[in-house]
């Protein structure tokens, strides 16, 4: 029984240097999923400001039917087949998925963010837009210097949970033919006929880095709430 | 300084302000009283264009600043406004809070500011609290930071929209105080508030606001010993 175990330990990770599969997959993860996550902001960031200050002023809003048309569009549709459309249509051309695929799940993030930080703007008190103005700020200095910090603040729970689902979500990069943890742990498993170990050793590697970026969160919020301490 | 020339505000079909017309001199503390509702807030709030007007001109120092071509945002660089709920930011320290539109404005560099954030917080007694957050402070304190913050802006006229009305009565006293020395040494003001001992003590007039209208108005010992307004009359048995 322990023998068995042991030698299937020894197909699945040491055998032709299995292993490696592994490191390159959760390299690959957490890259697509890194550089997702900074797009996601950009574009989540942008496209929250156009739409409140248009919802304020009424103005921007060729930009702002844009940006709904695109929440619609990302929101309505399966993460999987947008990054199909990305690989296989609009960058047919493309050798290497890894790029397209940080541009896709940045994109697609971008739409949720978008409304975490519309909603975490909303939610700052109207009252600190007056005060910025009336000292003679512009809406754009107010924006930047007084509403969107608190905004940040506000928001950095869901932010945190957004981030979370997207790191798991990237596990259909197989899909476009990159070896990620899930793919890497599908070719051990179809070539070790080993089951078993492989998923659950992916399955462990995410559980383990959903629990770190967790606590990461959780001290940063921390770090972020001091002014609040009465 | 202010000139108020026929000014409408509607908030939907609802009519907040009735053909307004009024002047505001230099060096008068205007002080402004009414029943909720009746648009007090709301014309002190279209003197600076934190509410827009539906129609009419407003004036300060001979510029249209309800003129679209007028940058608004300079003039409210000289038109200080306190509110009744403070509004610090509460992600900056209280240094933070009074040096940063100065700083953002390009109107002095950090050192200046800074050392005219501690002058001012020296003068009301809570320069120890320059690098707490607003958290830490008492109501009070608050709005005492909140008035410096807006004076650290050098302005020439100050707006004060009902500043006591969301205080503990025992922190009243400091924050009328400060208000009180600031009309001493001379600062326009426009005040509206509930407090009437106040208001006859500082104010060089009085406006009685009903309905959307300046229904009456005089200097201090006048309007109180003598109101022939019924409205009026009726509010002052009422508060008095």
């Amino acid at each position: 029984m322990f023998a068995d175990f042991t030698h299937s330990l020894y197909k699945c990770f040491i055998y032709k240097d299995r292993y490696l599969l592994f490191i390159e997959g959760i390299q690959n993860t957490l890259l697509i999923a890194l550089v997702a996550v900074f797009i996601g902001i950009a574009i989540g960031m942008l496209i929250a400001v156009i739409r409140v200050y248009h919802q304020q002023t009424g103005k921007f809003k060729f930009a702002n039917a844009v940006c709904g048309l695109y929440l619609t569009v990302i929101r309505g549709t399966p993460m999987v087949v947008q990054l199909l459309i990305m690989y296989f249509v609009i960058f047919a051309s493309a050798r290497n998925g890894v790029p397209v695929a940080m541009l896709a799940f940045g994109i697609n993030s971008g739409a949720y963010v978008a409304e975490i930080f519309r909603a975490g703007i909303q939610a700052v008190d109207k009252g600190q837009t007056e005060a910025g103005r009336s000292l003679g700020l512009s809406s754009a200095q107010t924006m930047r210097h007084i509403v969107l910090p608190q905004a940040i603040k506000n928001v950095l729970p869901a932010l945190g949970n957004e981030f979370i689902v997207l790191f798991k979500e990237t596990a259909i990069v197989g899909y476009i033919a990159i070896v990620d943890l899930t793919r890497a742990a599908d070719i051990i498993r179809g070539q070790s006929y080993e089951a078993f170990i492989p998923l659950f050793t992916a399955a462990a590697m995410y559980l383990i880095i959903v629990i770190i970026l967790t606590q990461l969160l959780k001290v940063f919020e921390r770090r972020l709430a001091k002014s609040d301490r009465g | 300084m202010i000139e108020v020339k026929n000014l409408y505000k509607k908030f939907g079909q609802l009519e907040v302000l009735h053909d307004i017309s009024e002047t505001i001199n230099e060096g008068e503390k205007v002080v402004i009283i009414g029943p909720s509702g009746s648009g007090k807030s709301t014309f002190l709030r279209c003197l600076n264009l934190l509410e827009e007007p539906t129609s009419g001109e407003i004036y300060f120092r001979g510029q249209n600043i309800t003129d679209k071509s007028c940058d608004i945002d300079k003039m409210r660089q000289k038109m200080g406004m306190v509110f009744q709920l403070f509004h610090l930011f509460p992600h900056k320290t209280i240094l933070e809070n009074i040096t940063m539109a100065p700083i953002l404005l390009k109107l002095m560099n950090k050192k200046q500011a800074e050392e005219k954030a501690y002058g001012l917080l020296e003068r009301i007694g809570l320069a120890d609290k320059a690098l707490t957050y607003p958290g830490k402070l008492s109501g009070g304190q608050k709005q005492r930071i909140a008035i410096i913050r807006s004076l650290a802006m050098n302005p020439e006229v100050m707006l004060f929209d009902e500043p006591t009305s969301a205080l503990d009565p025992e922190m009243i006293g400091e924050v009328l105080d400060l208000i009180h020395e600031l009309a001493d040494e001379g600062m326009t003001m426009v005040l509206v508030t509930h407090e009437m001992g106040f208001a006859r003590e500082v104010g060089t007039r009085i406006l009685f606001m009903d309905a959307g209208s300046i229904v009456e108005q005089n200097k201090p010992a006048e309007f109180f010993a003598n109101p022939q307004n019924p409205r009026l009359k009726s509010f002052l048995d009422a508060v008095l």
